[in-house]
């Protein structure tokens, strides 16, 4: 938030900016792009969001102390959402532990120590 | 004999006019925006609700007199642990340092008249008693029996108890903890007096932001995941339900990525505390300031990538397990970092043992004990034996009790004089500090052997060969008990029968001590500005900065 | 909020005690909106988060569910957002260049109508439709019909959409505040940070919608069907 005065042609800009990317988020929903389709809404959303974040918040035009603290919520809710997905990814790699008496994998390296 | 010193000191204090007695009746305490006065409701609050959660552990010791429990039966034990925790989490350790002493010091501190928000903050007392009653009601009809972790399904789909209405409380209360975050952040970087920089503030107050910062950023989250596990409890849908396809460990997950902060945010504002303490009582500026004010803030970001040496044992992915096991080891250096820094400060320091200097003392040698047995937690190997025994329940009282409890009371007796413009009886406050020493150690040092030798926590029954070691930990709960309830006493009592005390007993540095004890309502005559830099007690001053 | 804490003391002068000067009190109150907007980004973003999580456990039964939704109504109330979005930095605009009160008022207002037709539109078409259908879990979800994994992504749906809205409705709460206190004369070019914080909170809502809309309504894309 500042002092400084957008003008409306920018505001204008914006919205007719968000309406047509609206447009074409739904309109690209109607056309076969497998994964991409995911990848395609997301970029969109984004970029709606650095609009609206940029221009309709002012962030553009405010101090940097504002800009870490948004930087800093969206890098938080990355880790959380990183994290525990790389938990619930890989969960699958690790094979079910056989019972004590299977040999080990390591065996014949660590025999080979001795 | 105590340090403190009697006489007023140069501060006008003829005016008898002070935020306690400038107005009168009830409604000017219920509706009051004076953080000092906030400070004195939430004082009051959590004193209740420590010895609420201390009398469940009290019953929990007596219990384990016995191998085969010689109290409750194992379905109330359930319930006395679950509110142990429940209670001494949210609504004792969470809001200690922060809504009492923050409240109260951080406008002082910074030489502001009150903080940015201050209806905010009365607000978020009325939000955190309605949290409180809440909890208070769900143990009055019944308990709840998840323990404080409230894992699925038990909590959402199996337990007979009141999970909805303590898991109610505990939401409700999160927004308290936010709201106080919200308002600390604001006013330390909106409102420091002329002349404080940051690295002119106090690192109390450094303590405090970094407190804030994690309010913000983890409370929320849980708030959710309460949300949702109760949402699971009503509709059985299967959001963390396995039997119907949803994800337990998704529920540990969201419920960590709060709670181990929540560990710091319970841990930070006592290492606050004990800076101040350590260089007032070694009448010495502390050693590597920036190096602890950035440990702060190090902790602070580090603990929220920590969360999953929770769940090592629950069935998590390894390789993530590797993950946090490294960033585990990896939090404990800003925490050695303070350990080496208020050691290095008492080094040649000209040292007082009065009370406030005994808890820290106390705080610094049992902190340093329960930080370094967490890293035998954090190790995957180690812990896969010890998790889920007395190992953790001992770990995390060293540094829950014999730190940041130590820490609180440490504080509470330090700046005792400048909230009620009374001192306290200094040989009762010592003699009670030793005997809390001595009984914290009795009743949690034999918990690490039996959980070394392999005893289950929140067990009502245990085999009989461990009964002497409970036995002493049982014995050591009475003493430290007692210890608790002696500071109760003697500081209701100063509050009317103690000597006078003036603007500044301890000769301290800082700016609540150039304010009357106690301070009038606006905290100031004047905004003070401040031209040196903190902690510059006479023949370890260090020059300006640029 | 300030903004909204403000009006029940309508003493206060511009500069409330704590504060040295307006500057610090503006900076302040930002500061504060956006703090506060952080809490809000983890507070949402923890649901995304476990919805993620399901998401990609369960995409199947996420892809059905969504195709349950109708995109029309996710695509017009996130116009009607916008719209919302747009009339409100016009309001502040208005304020910021000295125009009349009721310039302002009529910009809140319009913001209001707008955020009040996409509950109208929420709770008419959307919600009420999914009732009859039999696809609100805990109340009449037939899961005989579409299954647990539908249901799932049902209480997720509901559960984001329905926090979604109570934020709206808060929002239209602090709108109407701030009409009053502009028809009360309160702001100026000097003076109208309750505007401008109130902005940066609705704009925030409209954001949570930007993303719930495709996550949502547009999961898997929606080529399999007509058009909608």
């Amino acid at each position: 938030m500042s002092e400084h005065i957008v003008p409306v042609k920018t505001y204008l800009a914006v919205f007719v900016s968000l309406i047509l990317l609206t447009a074409l988020t739904t309109w690209v929903a109607y056309i076969d792009l497998g994964p991409f389709n995911t990848v395609a809404a997301l970029v969109i959303a984004v970029t709606k969001m650095l609009l609206v974040v940029l221009f309709f918040m002012h962030v553009k035009y405010s101090s940097g102390m504002t800009k870490i603290v948004i930087i800093a919520g969206v890098f938080w809710l990355a880790i959380l959402i990183t994290l525990t997905m790389a938990d619930e990814m890989t969960r699958v790699w690790t094979p079910d532990p056989g019972p004590w008496s299977s040999p080990s994998v390591l065996l014949p390296f660590v025999s080979r120590l001795l | 004999m105590s340090t403190a010193v009697v006489e007023p000191q140069h501060v006008p204090s003829g005016s008898q006019v002070n935020y306690l007695n400038a107005t009168y009746g009830i409604k000017s305490w219920l509706l009051t925006t004076d953080h000092k006065r906030i400070a004195l409701l939430y004082l009051a609050s959590i004193t209740l609700m420590f010895f609420v959660g201390g009398t469940a552990a009290v019953l929990m010791r007596l219990h384990l007199i016995e191998p085969q429990g010689a109290l409750v039966q194992p379905e109330t034990y359930n319930k006395l642990f679950s509110i142990h925790g429940i209670v001494m989490v949210f609504f004792f350790l969470v809001p200690s340092i922060p809504a009492t002493l923050g409240n109260f010091l951080v406008p002082l501190m910074i030489g502001a008249r009150d903080l940015a928000f201050p209806r905010i903050n009365l607000l978020s007392w009325y939000i955190y008693i309605t949290g409180a009653l809440l909890v208070l009601y769900a143990i009055l009809t019944g308990g709840v029996d998840t323990g404080w972790t409230f894992y699925t399904p038990y909590s959402s789909t199996y337990s007979h108890t009141h999970v909805i209405a303590a898991a109610l409380g505990v939401f409700i209360t999160g927004f308290s903890s936010i709201l106080t975050g919200l308002n600390f952040i604001v006013t330390i970087h909106k409102m420091r007096a002329p002349g404080m920089t940051w690295f002119r503030m106090p690192l109390f107050l450094w303590a405090m932001y970094a407190t804030s910062v994690i309010f913000i950023l983890g409370t929320p989250v849980i708030a959710i995941t309460i949300f949702l596990l109760g949402l699971e409890r009503i509709l059985h849908v299967g959001i963390f339900d396995p039997a119907i396809g949803g994800d337990p460990l998704l529920f540990q997950h969201l419920f960590w990525f709060y709670s181990h902060p929540a560990v710091y945010i319970m841990i930070l504002p006592g290492m606050g505390v004990i800076s101040e303490l350590v260089t007032c009582f070694s009448k010495k500026r502390i050693f590597g300031y920036s190096f602890v004010a950035f440990s702060s803030m190090a902790i602070a970001v580090i603990s929220f990538v920590v969360w999953g040496h929770h769940m090592f044992v629950t069935g998590q992915s390894i390789y993530t397990g590797l993950v946090f096991s490294v960033l585990s080891f990896l939090v404990a250096i800003p925490s050695a970092v303070k350990v080496f820094n208020w050691t290095a400060t008492l080094y040649k320091g000209s040292i007082s043992y009065d009370a406030p200097m005994l808890y820290a003392l106390g705080f610094i040698g049992l902190f340093t004990m329960g930080g370094l047995t967490g890293l035998f937690l954090a190790s995957l190997a180690t812990d896969v034996h010890l998790n889920g025994t007395y190992f953790i329940v001992a770990h995390f009282h060293y540094i829950m009790v014999g730190g940041a409890v130590m820490a609180y009371l440490g504080g509470i007796h330090f700046w005792w004089p400048k909230i009620t413009g009374r001192l306290y009886p200094d040989l009762w406050a010592r003699i009670a500090a030793v005997i809390i020493f001595f009984g914290f150690n009795l009743t949690f040092f034999p918990q690490f052997m039996l959980g070394y030798l392999g005893m289950p926590r929140r067990y009502a029954v245990y085999p009989a060969e461990f009964q002497v070691l409970n036995v002493m930990s049982s014995a050591g709960a009475s003493i430290l008990g007692i210890g608790y309830l002696i500071p109760l006493i003697y500081l209701i009592w100063s509050m009317r029968y103690g000597p006078i005390a003036g603007p500044n007993p301890w000769g301290a540095k800082g700016l609540e001590w150039q304010t009357p004890s106690p301070p009038p309502t606006e905290n100031f005559e004047e905004i003070p500005v401040v031209t040196e830099e903190p902690y510059n007690y006479p023949g370890t001053e260090v020059p300006v900065r640029g | 909020m300030a903004a909204h804490s403000r009006l029940h003391d309508p003493h206060a002068a511009e500069v409330a005690h704590q504060f040295e000067d307006p500057e610090q009190q503006r900076e302040a109150d930002s500061l504060g909106m956006w703090t506060f907007l952080v809490t809000e980004i983890m507070f949402f973003g923890a649901l995304f988060a476990a919805y993620v999580i399901y998401r990609s456990l369960y995409p199947a039964a996420f892809e059905t569910g969504s195709h349950l939704l109708e995109v029309k109504f996710g695509a017009t109330n996130t116009a009607v957002l916008i719209c919302s979005s747009l009339t409100m930095v016009l309001a502040i605009y208005c304020a910021q260049t000295g125009k009349s009160k009721s310039a302002i008022i009529t910009f809140l207002v319009l913001t209001m109508l707008l955020g009040a037709a996409f509950i109208g539109i929420k709770l008419h078409f959307e919600w009420f439709h999914d009732y009859s259908e039999g696809l609100v879990p805990g109340i009449n979800f037939n899961l005989a019909k579409y299954g647990s994994g539908v249901e799932l992504f049902m209480v997720f749906y509901f559960f984001m959409t329905g926090l979604h809205a109570l934020h709206m409705v808060i929002g239209l709460g602090i709108l109407t505040v701030l009409v009053v206190m502009t028809a009360r004369g309160r702001f100026s070019p000097r003076y109208y940070a309750p505007l401008d914080i109130s902005g940066l909170y609705w704009h925030f809502v409209d954001i949570i919608w930007i993303f719930l809309f495709p996550l949502l309504y547009l999961i898997g894309g929606r080529y399999t069907h007509g058009g909608h």
